[in-house]
């Protein structure tokens, strides 16, 4: 038998404590304008412009060539840094939070280092290493393999951009979850795999899963890095938003918000999960801390009792 | 010296994880990055300081960093506002407005870039009630500030929420006895609280805003000296294939994302001190 805890709140606050009605107002309008001016219009703006001739020449953006290989190479793209991230993500949040050892906040700045390095920085460091007068450019060369202005390198430059966003999900989660239930499986004779098919990766899915989508957002959108890197070949080493890009420096502005607005659709995707596993997580602590709260002996507390028994303020 | 300190956890895959950890970072990251010093190695001191010094390159620095400190300054007090509204009142749609708040995350910066350029045009949405007014946003400074205040926008929203959220009404409750106004307890109670978090959102913010490059390719119209910004003349210099200037001006900017990045973990770990008290 569950109980439904209510913990009793106040309607109404004391005036002290907030601020008066007028300056409510104008705070929360003045905040709401500020979103609706730098978030709302442009979003509106990106779909009004893709739908300005009509649904069909909308549908008719999509009927090119370049436009699908553009598409399909994103999807490459995206699904090589997701796997190669996320199976990082994993090992590295797995070191970092169930051993200490020296050098650990050196690795944590490293991982938080594409966060603060320019994208452009990004590819140039790619095209330093793998480019014709680069470090292995001769090797490459003589051995007939193409990295720069190639599919090889657009996938290293991603990679490098969001390999942070699992890893930075899961370290948190994994940090305040402790060790004690991977060290009890342990003491019981399960093997490593098992601990982590069968502890760890359920206690984690969540967090992974919001890692993985927010790693395969910024994959999709990646523009600096992967410009530098690309080249700019139409049908073979142009992503979604270079081929925007290019739509939009050839005034075919509706083609170009057409493909944009696809880009879209799939960020707004992104926000909608990430609310959806943070309203899951909520509920999760909230239900663990009413059991943990059941579960105290009798005696205590009544859990009709409110937690912190409030006056009716005069 | 052992690697592993404490006693040794009984866990296993400490080896095989941080091996590959470290392995993946060395190939993905050191590696690259040492490039990009053997680059630099390569030139003369003189050829490396005449190079970063270059008048246009200097315009380009102080219009970076110029930017970018507008906009993280507008995020810190709309940030701070935000924060505040989503905290502490309620309103209709408050949780479809704070998903929102994460869009420029979600949102490709190209996609960015040329929605705000279609609407600050001229003939644009907004751009249209600026015009007779004489002010000038795309292809202008003012409109690199719009592109990168859009993509820096979480950042302080997001640092100081849970800090707000997790103040202690006591200290307020105990002024208000003690009959300090509104503003009183804001100013001298809750500012002080808030200030490592705002502090952290804004050099996030900033750091952010100063590598920035797909929106502001499109607003900025990369005028020389006038609106161009430094990752923009990196990618120039690229494609005209001038490798050793590309780096130069490149070190310059890595150095000055590690002392920020230095500086974020400083105020972090300070923010964490005193939340510790």
């Amino acid at each position: 038998m569950r109980e439904t805890v209510t913990i009793a709140r106040p309607h109404a606050k004391p005036r002290a404590l907030t601020e008066p009605r007028w300056v409510r107002y104008t705070l929360t309008a003045l905040a709401l304008g500020f979103l609706a001016l730098f978030l709302l219009i442009p979003l509106v703006a990106v779909f009004w412009e893709a739908l300005s001739k009509g649904f069909g020449t909308y549908l008719a953006s999509f009927h090119d060539v370049y436009a699908w290989h553009a598409i399909k190479l994103t999807l490459i793209v995206v699904a090589a840094s997701v796997i190669c991230n996320g199976v990082f993500g994993i090992t590295a949040a797995w070191a970092i939070t169930k051993f200490s050892f020296r050098g650990k906040s050196l690795l944590l700045t490293l991982i938080d280092l594409p966060f603060a390095v320019s994208p452009v920085i990004a590819g140039l460091i790619f095209v330093l290493l793998f480019g014709l007068q680069g470090v292995f450019g001769p090797w490459l060369r003589d051995h007939d393999l193409k990295m720069i202005f190639a599919v090889p390198g657009i996938v290293l430059a991603t990679m490098f951009i969001t390999f942070p966003f699992v890893a930075r999900e899961l370290i948190p989660v994994m940090q305040s979850q402790g060790t004690e239930e991977e060290e009890a499986a342990r003491v019981l004779g399960a093997g490593g795999w098992r601990i982590f098919w069968r502890i760890t990766l359920p206690n984690i899915k969540w967090g992974l899963l919001y890692g993985l989508i927010l790693c395969s957002a910024r994959a999709m959108g990646e523009f600096g890095a992967v410009s530098v890197v690309s080249g700019h070949i139409s049908g073979r080493t142009n992503t979604l938003p270079l081929h925007i890009e290019i739509l939009y420096n050839e005034y075919q502005f509706v083609s170009a918000f057409a493909c944009a607005s696809l880009l879209t659709l799939l960020a707004l995707v992104t926000l909608v999960v990430k609310s959806l596993v943070e309203w899951h997580t909520h509920r999760i602590e909230a239900l663990a801390e009413a059991e943990a709260f059941e579960d105290r002996p009798e005696g205590a507390d009544s859990p009709h009792q409110p937690l912190h028994p409030h006056r009716d303020h005069p | 010296m052992p690697i592993l300190l404490h006693k040794r956890s009984i866990l296993p895959g400490f080896g095989l994880t941080l091996g590959f950890t470290v392995l993946y970072l060395g190939l993905l990251v050191l590696l690259p990055l040492s490039a990009l010093v053997i680059k630099t190695l390569d030139m003369t001191w003189a050829q490396f300081w005449s190079t970063v010094t270059a008048p246009q390159v200097v315009a380009s620095y102080k219009l970076s960093f110029g930017t970018a400190l507008a906009a993280a300054a507008i995020n810190v007090v709309f940030g701070l506002l935000v924060a505040w509204v989503l905290v502490r009142y309620h309103f209709y749609g408050k949780r479809f407005v704070d998903a929102m708040v994460d869009l420029p995350f979600a949102l490709p910066t190209a996609v960015a870039g040329i929605a705000l350029t279609s609407l600050y045009a001229p003939t644009g949405w907004i751009g249209q009630w600026l015009e007779p007014l004489g002010i000038r946003v795309v292809f202008a400074p003012l409109g690199i500030i719009v592109a990168l205040t859009f993509i820096s926008l979480p950042f302080v929203v997001r640092t100081v929420q849970p800090v707000l959220e997790d103040l202690g009404k006591e200290v307020e409750e105990a002024a208000a006895s003690l009959g300090a106004s509104r503003l009183q307890i804001f100013t001298h109670i809750i500012l002080p609280e808030l200030w490592p978090a705002i502090l952290t959102g804004f050099a996030l913010a900033f750091a952010r805003a100063v590598g920035e490059f797909g929106s502001i390719v499109f607003i900025s119209g990369n005028i020389p000296m006038k609106t161009e910004i430094t990752p923009l003349l990196i990618f120039s210099k690229l494609e005209q294939f001038r490798y050793a200037e590309a780096t130069a001006i490149g070190v310059v900017m890595l150095g000055a994302s590690f002392i920020l990045l230095l500086v974020i973990n400083f105020m972090q770990r300070w923010a964490n001190k005193r939340m510790a008290f």
